[in-house]
């Protein structure tokens, strides 16, 4: 450092400015703003609108909702408290919610035994929704069903008990015979299971049900959006495996099970679901004896089953049409047979590529679940389209009631939508 | 060909099977419950309440003839239809009696093989107009919008009418009687047209009921009344007299206050002959002798059962015109007890 410098010019900076913050146009809040919302004059006019459409829109709902009146016992009385201002009548849902959630027979002292069959749901779904879980929590979801059925239908133990120990011995058959002989495995199994439970049921005394320690429920009894749940639940789970069966069935050389699964997809996805539904509640009554009818409940699962089945299939058949040919091949060279070759190398992949149908079907069919009330079942639309709004009190409400409904249905559509984008991200093995 | 010839016959072997099975009479008895079908719901005709008991007018009928037959007006099953579902639930057994507002007519009498046991509701087609129209007869109705549920009986007896009154409207066809109600309300449509009873039941859930009118004009004739199967016809006498006995004690002034007084012995000789105090009209029908007691005991007679669901004072406010007795005007007349 020279110091001639200091007296030949008449100032030296020696230290840093500080720095300025940056203009109030680039930073936050407002950088933002004009970058997203106002970047040219199209832009601005179109954030106007947006801005004014939204403000409508809440400017009309938030007074009815923030109004809302939530402790009437009737409509009539619901106008009376809101004095003619815009206001919700929320009292039914305070009202009727058990009817809602329910249907209007369940026992009211009872509904623990459905909500406990839902938290253990959740507990038995984990393990196939998450894989990450230990595999041992599959035994409970084995046993679900059949817990789910004694909580939910009450009546004697014995009834699931002995439907259980006919899959355990179907099991057992097939796990004894399948390996040498799938044929005889597969029929054995079945003509197992059928005497055990014909013998099962010959066993269980008459009336056991009526001083059991869960009172029995018929199925008539159950509503609400516990049947939705509960057909949707049950529907889904059963035409997965289904689904597949008869995609599988599809591609079979066989011509036998190609034909019959072609028909079955074919004749099942022309025709509309309610006209199954109608088939199963009406038609179905006509060719059995008046005191001999199969449950009504069964009768609709056993028909939506089919129906989603059908599509399911379809959707599957397309992710294994995307496979190239040289999986089948490797698996072939590789030397695996065939139930080994699905297992391991084509379903995995396939099934992979059908996530998103396969979901799309399974929204759907629970959303086709409200399809039952025009067969007469109190579903969550059924009790508000019938009970609910032809009674005195409440009838001529219907945006709240309406609304509810939607709100149930799209927590559970939007929970199942985002588990199967967590799904494709966790199964993404593809390099990007 | 042959297949269907063979279901065919199997149907019919079924049908047969079904129709010579014991009467319903027994079975019901033998069930100890009856197994009524009534409307999913329908303002003060049936639907549950928060308890989840059905209540209304035509579940009134059901609990009347459980009463009379077995003793109890609370030993019923109530089995919900739909419009599609009633008459198959019927034919197939599922149910012994339908009493869900069904209109009596022809050939659902004669062609669908049911019997219909009476009337309990003489319903007909009417309209409904905003005060602020300054309407006070149909016939004024020249050019007039008019909201119509698509496919039903209401819609052509409505081009008949305009047509033989030589006036015109125009249709706004519609699905449901809730969408009817915000079309109207919404001043899509200027008219209203369905059941009176209907009409009244609509407006009684507006926000200014007053603001509306119910015209004068009835353009159909609609008799409601609860059916059996055609062939049962002890049955059906079972039925159909059960809802005598409550139009009777109507008319010969006994009500659920005075009943038991009344069953003590009177000197009416049909009052006795009803309540079982005199005669065997209870054994003919193969039913106790204090089967009418019952059934009146039930609900109370026909005009408490419909004071309490449908009448002035209910928010359905139904005046009893055409359902008032034949003494004051109206149309019931029970055939007597003899």
């Amino acid at each position: 450092m020279s110091d001639t410098h200091a007296q030949t010019v008449a100032f030296v900076r020696e230290t840093q400015i500080p720095p300025a913050p940056p203009p109030a146009s680039e930073t936050g809040v407002v950088k933002w703003l004009r970058e997203n919302l106002f970047s040219n004059a199209a832009n601005s006019a179109l954030t106007i609108v947006a801005l004014a459409a939204i403000y409508m829109v809440l400017s009309n709902i938030l007074p009815w909702v923030l109004n809302g009146v939530w402790t009437t016992s009737s409509l009539a009385e619901c106008r009376e408290v809101l004095q003619g201002k815009t206001g919700a009548c929320f009292s039914v849902l305070t009202e009727r919610w058990n009817q809602l959630l329910y249907g209007f027979k369940y026992p009211g002292d009872q509904y623990w035994r459905p909500n406990l069959a839902l938290v253990l749901f959740l507990v038995a779904a984990a393990p196939v929704l998450f894989f990450d879980l230990p595999r041992k929590l599959l035994a409970f979801t084995a046993v679900y069903p059949f817990l789910a059925f004694w909580l939910i239908w009450g009546g004697t133990l014995m009834v699931p008990v002995v439907a259980l120990l006919g899959f355990v011995a179907a099991a057992a058959v097939f796990q004894r015979f399948g390996k040498s002989s799938f044929a005889i495995g597969f029929f054995g199994a079945i003509a197992v299971a059928l005497a055990v439970w014909l013998i099962g049921g010959e066993l269980i005394p008459e009336g056991a049900s009526e001083d059991a320690w869960l009172s029995p429920v018929p199925s008539r009894d159950l509503g609400g959006f516990m049947l939705n749940m509960m057909l949707g639940v049950t529907c889904v789970s059963l035409s997965l495996p289904l689904g597949i069966a008869l995609a599988l069935g599809r591609q079979s050389d066989m011509p036998l099970i190609k034909w019959i699964c072609v028909i079955f997809i074919e004749f099942v996805r022309g025709v509309p679901l309610i006209t199954l539904l109608f088939v199963a509640s009406v038609m179905l009554a006509y060719f059995f004896p008046p005191e001999s009818t199969v449950d009504l409940f069964l009768r609709v699962v056993i028909m939506i089953t089919m129906f989603s089945a059908a599509y399911i299939a379809e959707v599957i058949r397309g992710g294994l049409a995307a496979l190239p040919k040289g999986q089948y091949e490797a698996a072939d060279s590789l030397g695996l047979d065939y139930p080994q070759a699905m297992r391991l190398i084509i379903l995995p992949q396939a099934l992979k590529i059908s996530i998103p149908g396969i979901v799309n079907v399974a929204v759907g069919l629970f959303k086709d679940t409200t399809l039952v009330s025009v067969i007469s079942m109190f579903d969550l639309v059924g009790m508000i389209r019938g009970p609910i709004l032809a009674s005195t009190e409440w009838n001529g409400v219907y945006w709240e009631l309406l609304g509810f409904a939607a709100l149930l249905f799209f927590v559970v559509c939007y929970g199942i939508s985002q588990y199967s984008q967590w799904l494709e991200r966790r199964l993404a093995t593809d390099h990007h | 060909m042959k297949k269907s010839v063979i279901l065919g016959a199997m149907t019919f072997a079924g049908l047969a099977a079904g129709a010579a099975s014991a009467g319903t009479l027994d079975d019901v008895k033998a069930r100890g419950k009856l197994n009524c079908g009534v409307t999913t719901g329908l303002v003060g005709f049936a639907a549950p309440n928060a308890n989840g008991e059905w209540e209304g007018f035509d579940v009134a009928v059901c609990r009347a003839v459980a009463a009379a037959v077995l003793g109890d007006s609370n030993a019923v099953e109530f089995v919900p239809t739909t419009g599609k579902t009633r008459f198959t639930a019927l034919a197939s057994g599922e149910i012994d009696m339908l009493a869900r507002n069904t209109t009596w007519t022809f050939s659902r009498d004669v062609d669908l093989k049911f019997e219909f046991v009476g009337v309990n509701y003489y319903d007909g087609q009417g309209f409904m107009v905003p005060k602020e129209l300054g309407v006070s007869s149909a016939k004024e109705l020249d050019g007039a919008t008019v909201c119509i549920q698509t496919g039903t009986t209401t819609e052509l007896n409505l081009a008949d009418f305009f047509r033989s009154n030589n006036i015109s409207y125009e249709p706004v066809p519609i699905e449901t009687n809730a969408e009817a109600q915000q079309q109207y309300l919404a001043g899509a449509c200027d008219v209203y047209t369905t059941d009176a009873s209907g009409l009244a039941a609509t407006r009684a859930t507006f926000d200014d009921p007053a603001g509306h009118v119910i015209l004068p004009e009835i353009i159909s004739k609609e008799p409601l009344g609860p059916l059996v199967r055609h062939g049962d016809h002890e049955w059906g006498d079972v039925v159909r007299w059960s809802l005598n006995a409550l139009i009777a004690a109507e008319e010969l002034g006994i009500t659920s206050a005075n009943l038991n007084e009344m069953a003590a012995g009177t000197d009416n000789p049909e009052i006795n002959r009803l309540l079982g105090t005199e005669g065997t009209l209870g054994e003919m029908l193969g039913l106790s002798a204090d089967w009418a007691k019952n059934a009146i005991a039930a609900q109370g007679n026909y005009g408490e059962i419909f004071a309490k669901n449908i009448g002035e004072d209910t928010p359905v406010g139904l005046a009893r015109g055409l359902n008032a007795q034949w003494t004051e005007g109206g149309l019931l007349y029970a055939p007597p007890f003899r």
